[in-house]
């Protein structure tokens, strides 16, 4: 698929160096405890592959304007996941890349999907002109099921999110969400702990302010920890060798708090375990859900920040 | 501070955990890696993922007319009308959901009327929570005010409970099958996987409940722990209600309550007689005795209001859109 016309911009400013590490301290293919999954609750769609556009330092799949790693998703292909979905049980959707509303199929995607479950969009907001979030506002009102929004910024002003997200771009993040909140949708803001004291309740207090400001009456808000991979290793440095799970780490309940015990990832490349190990050959599980339904190797660096922080992707 | 990148870096890189390789050795590694099982291996694999799990749970009746009900919430006197009602109304056997505690007055005062009223009852989170010495509701509020308004309540409510009260909730079963006409019915608290999952509407496709119901080898399932009640008849015919609850207003700002009434119909006129009530109940004086305990003013502006104040956190998306805080 040609790329679309919308990534070439001054937003490409914001992009900055891969680090280029020969050896990588990140995966252990084979190793680890398993975890079973105990159910197909979620399902992820890399519905923009790694193509975004802006290039965010601490994004830990590297996406930007240029990172062709995973391509763009089509309907045909979504469709053809999503029969397999419903046998399953899928319980909610996710979408996420890269930018998910640089696919131009998106919108069609999202129709499709909410036939058969609630969905909900990962985006950076920058292409939410008020016609779009008009579109997603009826796609939601014509739907049994739920369309939500979320929408990610990393700073309490231009000072602090700007150097994270790129130039430019907290005001027009901003104005993304004034569009979605005059079309009369709510969106979830996601921080991530790159943004200094997010996760403190000062930090909450801080964003629910700046909603407030922005119109939205019930301020909803996620909190993300850091990944040390792809553009945050050369950020903030990568994943030191001691931060692996071992057996003795299973708590008593088991594996079941991860979030690989309830969900798949689906990318142009197949199905993978999660949508943190896009970016892993090992992390991909086969080529339809079908083939997943197996146990995965706890056996990668981010197994531990999953299991450390209790991360969930999903809202 | 980094220098900006040439964004033709990528130009034929994939990212792989912290390297940059070349986009064909990323491709063929992935081409490599995971199974690739044949269409009848796939096939298997899709039975045997939603294969029923065995369940020894006997089943109860068969009734022509039930009354089921949750989240009590300490309130006894929606507890006393909810008993009146479904007499009134000819069900032959009355359930509750669990929930027995939480925001309202006086907790062990809903324990006589639960015996005396021959009702059959599961365990909540809440039962499960007290009589297992927990510390909280295990809710799995994230918001702060959420959860120290659920901090409140729980530690009144477990406070206001004598062993032997908890006891007895902790010998409650966590399950009940319950045959109603020609169906069997599965009831539990929260979800036939999860005691404190939540089933919201908005957020519970059909899809979804038709692999629950098939796993669990039932024609219905009856749940509460939201709160909030709803009724959806499946493609296959199958029934899922959220019951609601009995113990607060289901936030649309009307001041009654709501139970479950169902009822067997011959297959020709559905199988399933499915009706939400809204009951009455004296709620002011629910109110005059929250106050009394002290309880915090915005669990008595719920009563009052029909409203909810608090616990918002975990509504979804049109769920919360349609509340008024």
């Amino acid at each position: 698929m040609p790329p679309p016309a919308a990534i070439a911009g001054p937003w490409a400013l914001a992009a900055k160096p891969m680090p280029v590490i020969e050896e990588d301290r990140t995966t252990a293919a084979a190793g680890g405890p398993r975890v079973a999954l105990r159910s197909l609750d979620t399902l992820w769609f890399q519905v923009a592959g790694t193509v975004c556009n802006i290039a965010c330092a601490h994004c830990f799949v590297s996406c930007s304007p240029t990172n062709h790693t995973h391509e763009m998703l089509r309907l045909d292909e979504v469709r053809r996941h999503l029969a397999d979905a419903v046998r399953l049980g899928v319980r909610e959707y996710y979408f996420t890349g890269g930018e998910p509303f640089l696919n131009p199929e998106m919108e069609a995607i999202l129709e499709e999907t909410l036939k058969v479950g609630p969905a909900t969009v990962l985006t950076n907001g920058l292409l939410l002109d008020p016609a779009r979030c008009a579109r997603l506002k009826a796609l939601d009102d014509a739907s049994d099921h739920s369309l939500d929004l979320r929408v990610s910024l990393d700073g309490y002003d231009a000072a602090t999110n700007d150097p994270l997200r790129g130039e430019g771009t907290f005001e027009r993040i901003l104005g993304g969400v004034r569009n979605l909140v005059a079309a009369g949708l709510n969106p979830v803001i996601t921080v991530t702990e790159a943004c200094h004291e997010a996760g403190t309740d000062d930090g909450k207090e801080r964003f629910f302010a700046l909603l407030r400001t922005l119109g939205v009456h019930r301020p909803r808000l996620k909190v993300l920890p850091v990944f040390q991979l792809g553009a945050e290793v050369e950020r903030s440095g990568g994943y030191e060798s001691w931060q692996r799970l071992r057996d003795s780490d299973e708590p008593d309940g088991g594996w079941d708090h991860l979030q690989c015990s309830s969900c798949r990832m689906v990318t142009d490349q197949g199905v993978w375990v999660c949508p943190i190990l896009v970016n892993e050959p090992a992390g991909k599980m086969g080529e339809t859900l079908a083939d997943t339904l197996g146990s995965f190797p706890l056996g990668h660096s981010a197994c531990w920040t999953c299991h450390v922080y209790g991360v969930s992707c999903k809202t | 501070m980094p220098k900006p990148t040439d964004l033709a870096a990528h130009r034929g890189l994939a990212t792989w955990g912290e390297r940059l390789v070349p986009l064909g050795t990323f491709r063929a590694a992935t081409a490599e890696a995971g199974r690739r099982l044949t269409p009848a291996e796939r096939e298997a694999a899709v039975v045997s993922f939603t294969r029923p799990a065995p369940d020894p749970t006997p089943v109860e009746g068969p009734y022509s007319r039930i009354a089921v009900f949750g989240g009590v919430y300490n309130n006894r006197f929606g507890l006393a009308a909810l008993l009146e009602d479904a007499a009134h109304r000819g069900a032959e056997a009355v359930y509750c959901l669990g929930d027995l505690g939480g925001f309202g007055p006086e907790p062990e005062e809903v324990w006589p009327l639960l015996v005396q009223g021959d009702v059959r009852a599961i365990q909540g989170n809440y039962e499960e929570s007290l009589a297992s010495g927990r510390e909280d509701c295990n809710c799995g509020y994230t918001d702060p005010r959420d959860n120290h308004f659920a901090e409140v309540s729980f530690r009144y409510t477990a406070q206001g409970c004598s062993p032997a009260f908890k006891a007895w909730m902790g010998g409650l079963p966590r399950r009940r099958r319950v045959r109603v006409g020609g169906r069997e019915l599965l009831l539990v608290h929260g979800s036939p996987r999860r005691i404190n999952e939540f089933l919201f509407r908005s957020t519970t496709p059909a899809p979804f409940l038709e692999v629950l119901l098939d796993q669990n080898r039932c024609d219905g399932i009856l749940c509460t722990h939201t709160g909030l009640p709803w009724h959806r008849r499946l493609a296959s015919g199958r029934d899922v209600v959220n019951v609601g609850v009995i113990g607060r207003p289901a936030n649309d700002g009307d001041l009654r309550v709501r139970y479950a009434l169902l009822e067997g119909r011959p297959e020709e006129e559905g199988g399933l007689a499915v009706e939400i009530v809204p009951l009455a109940y004296d709620h002011q004086a629910l109110a005059a005795a929250m106050r009394r305990e002290r309880l915090p003013e915005e669990f008595v502006e719920t009563i009052l209001t029909g409203w909810w104040t608090t616990c918002l956190e975990i509504l979804p998306a049109r769920e919360r859109a349609a509340s008024r805080y």
